[in-house]
């Protein structure tokens, strides 16, 4: 398009006005943009102040490609107040340390249990009614999946 | 410079196996749309002699005896994978292209310094364990040899765990490793120009870095010629780190069932334009013709065949899916016949050009929808694609493709996260 040429460009056919209120903003190439009526008001004394609003997806996920999503199936854990349907915020770059919740794998199954370093190997501690701990001895090879960083679950 | 070329090994495979840990060890397929033929394998299942591209009835009887497990694709599932790990890589270099949904390339320039075996072990386990796909690595100085060093990490040729650097060869063991592979495992090199090659007395990759690059020139072409000279180290295809603009944009799928009626190939033609012209605005073109086709299924010798295309130049450019729509329609109205049972339907949109330099015709029949599109585009990134359609691409869809063994969608849809107790 051609400087000066006014093209209002994609007005919907057979509509009565914009779809939005930025809709019928014509942009000439090489003049200044005018789209709206300048307020000529008292000016905000916030302007300086203004900071981005806060973020939960930055405040829960530190590194974005090693973070996954997922969902717990019942209450082994809820001495650690993780709750049957609760969502686990997983980061797989961060190494386990002693007493990390983690997503293990026990034969191909995803656990969320706490793993503890103990004389005979890994103790996988569960922390529900009628939840036994798991042994990994030192012949086994334990996977951790992942490091748990959050639980979610609705409280109201 | 050096460039290193990072390729995940069985792709789609260890896509599944990150979700699903009992897959670990055990024979696995993904299978192409409508679950017709093997698309990656396993190295179990490669073990078992299945080649790509083999037909899953084909197979039936050896997935028995083997309990080979067969998946339908989740290009969702890929699609996001192949995100993560790219974003991992794109820390080791600030030259990336990506060259497929499970390789790219790196450029090392300013790295000779370091030791880069070290750093492309750093790759490997940053990308298994962030992301949990195995990736080997093959560096080089040009792209071509990093391709191949890539082969020769993922057969552990050259090098071990996983890498290959061949600019750590003498000349004496570049020779001699080069000697035992086939030239058809070079990038470009198909099986038609290997059998060409093979006339000529060219079998191994060595003996055609040895040809000489004027004469390949002349017997075969000047891509050829260029291939000759990446071989012997000297660059000739530099990083892209932008991928250019697409010339044509195809959109075509098989149908999960034959389909014989005019209403759902309508259907059918009518998604397959929304999805090519949703990515066309998104690479800012419009289209100058509009193809369409349609075809029985050619492998089914017993019933009456049938195969027709129709490209349809548009009057004006345009990257609005209700126009191209109708051009579509249109077309696909002048080539059905009744009587056949359609297996595929396809479109092309041809022509391309930038949406800025449009040359305006004087007698324009139609108006652009330009807010519309915006409105529809922004309102499928949001709620998943086809939430805003064209009425053309209907309700039914008996036509879709099967994909019955497919897995969750695990990492897009609320819903079908991975489950831990």
């Amino acid at each position: 398009m051609a400087c000066g040429v006014l093209t209002p460009r994609g007005q919907p056919a057979g509509h009565g006005g914009p779809v939005f209120p930025e809709a019928g903003v014509i942009h000439v190439p090489g003049c200044p943009l005018l789209a709206r009526p300048v307020p000529a008001g008292f000016p905000s004394p916030a302007t300086d102040y203004i900071e981005t609003r806060l973020s939960l997806d930055k405040h829960l996920i530190e590194h974005e490609d090693a973070t996954f999503f997922v969902r717990v199936q019942g209450n082994s854990m809820v001495g650690f107040g993780i709750h049957d349907g609760d969502l686990l915020v997983v980061d797989r770059s961060r190494d386990p340390g002693d007493r990390s919740v983690v997503i293990a794998v026990v034969d191909g199954q995803f656990m969320v249990k706490q793993a503890c370093r103990v004389p005979e190997g890994v103790l996988l501690r569960s922390s529900g009614p009628g939840h036994g701990d798991i042994l990994v001895g030192p012949e086994q090879e334990l996977a951790v999946w992942g490091v748990v960083r959050w639980a979610i679950h609705p409280v109201s | 410079m050096p460039i290193a070329l990072i390729d995940g090994n069985n792709f789609y495979v260890s896509c599944e196996r990150v979700f699903n840990p009992k897959l670990e060890g055990r024979p696995v397929v993904v299978l192409s749309n409508n679950d017709g033929c093997a698309v990656a394998r396993s190295n179990e299942v490669k073990a078992l002699g299945v080649k790509m591209g083999t037909p899953w009835f084909q197979m039936k009887d050896l997935a028995r005896q083997h309990g080979i497990i067969a998946l339908s694709s989740n290009y969702a599932l890929y699609a996001d994978m192949s995100n993560r790990m790219m974003s991992v890589l794109s820390q080791y270099s600030p030259d990336q292209e990506i060259y497929s949904i499970d390789e790219c390339f790196l450029g090392l320039d300013g790295f000779e310094n370091y030791d880069l075996v070290i750093h492309a072990q750093a790759m490997r386990s940053q990308v298994r364990q962030w992301v949990g796909i195995p990736v080997c690595v093959g560096i080089a100085e040009t792209k071509t040899l990093s391709k191949l060093a890539n082969h020769c990490a993922k057969k552990s040729l050259a090098g071990a765990d996983g890498v290959c650097d061949l600019t750590r060869l003498s000349e004496t063991e570049r020779s001699r490793l080069l000697a035992t592979i086939e030239v058809g495992d070079v990038w470009g090199i198909g099986p038609r120009l290997s059998r060409q090659l093979a006339d000529h007395g060219i079998h191994s990759v060595e003996a055609l870095r040895r040809a000489d690059p004027k004469t390949i020139r002349r017997e075969f072409s000047v891509v050829v010629e260029r291939t000759v000279l990446e071989l012997n180290a000297i660059p000739c295809l530099s990083i892209e780190n932008v991928s250019p603009a697409k010339q044509q944009i195809m959109s075509s799928r098989s149908f999960g069932n034959y389909v014989y009626d005019l209403a759902p190939l309508k259907e059918a033609v009518a998604t397959y334009v929304a999805l090519a012209a949703e990515k066309l605005r998104a690479q800012g073109s419009v289209a100058g013709m509009v193809q369409v086709y349609i075809r029985t299924n050619p492998h089914r010798e017993d019933a009456p065949q049938y195969s027709k295309g129709l490209t349809i130049p548009l009057p004006d450019p345009s990257n609005d899916t209700l126009y191209l729509t109708r051009a579509a329609l249109w077309g696909l109205r002048r080539i059905y016949r009744p009587g056949f049972a359609y297996q595929k339907a396809g479109i092309v949109l041809m022509n391309l050009s930038d949406t800025t330099n449009q040359q305006a015709s004087l007698f324009c029949t139609h108006r652009e929808n330009d807010r519309l599109m915006e409105v529809i585009d922004r309102a499928n990134a949001i709620w998943g694609r086809g939430t805003l359609r064209s009425a053309a691409t209907g309700v039914s869809k008996s036509w879709v493709m099967k994909r019955e063994k497919m897995s969750p969608q695990y990492t897009t849809h609320w819903e079908q996260l991975p489950i831990a107790i």
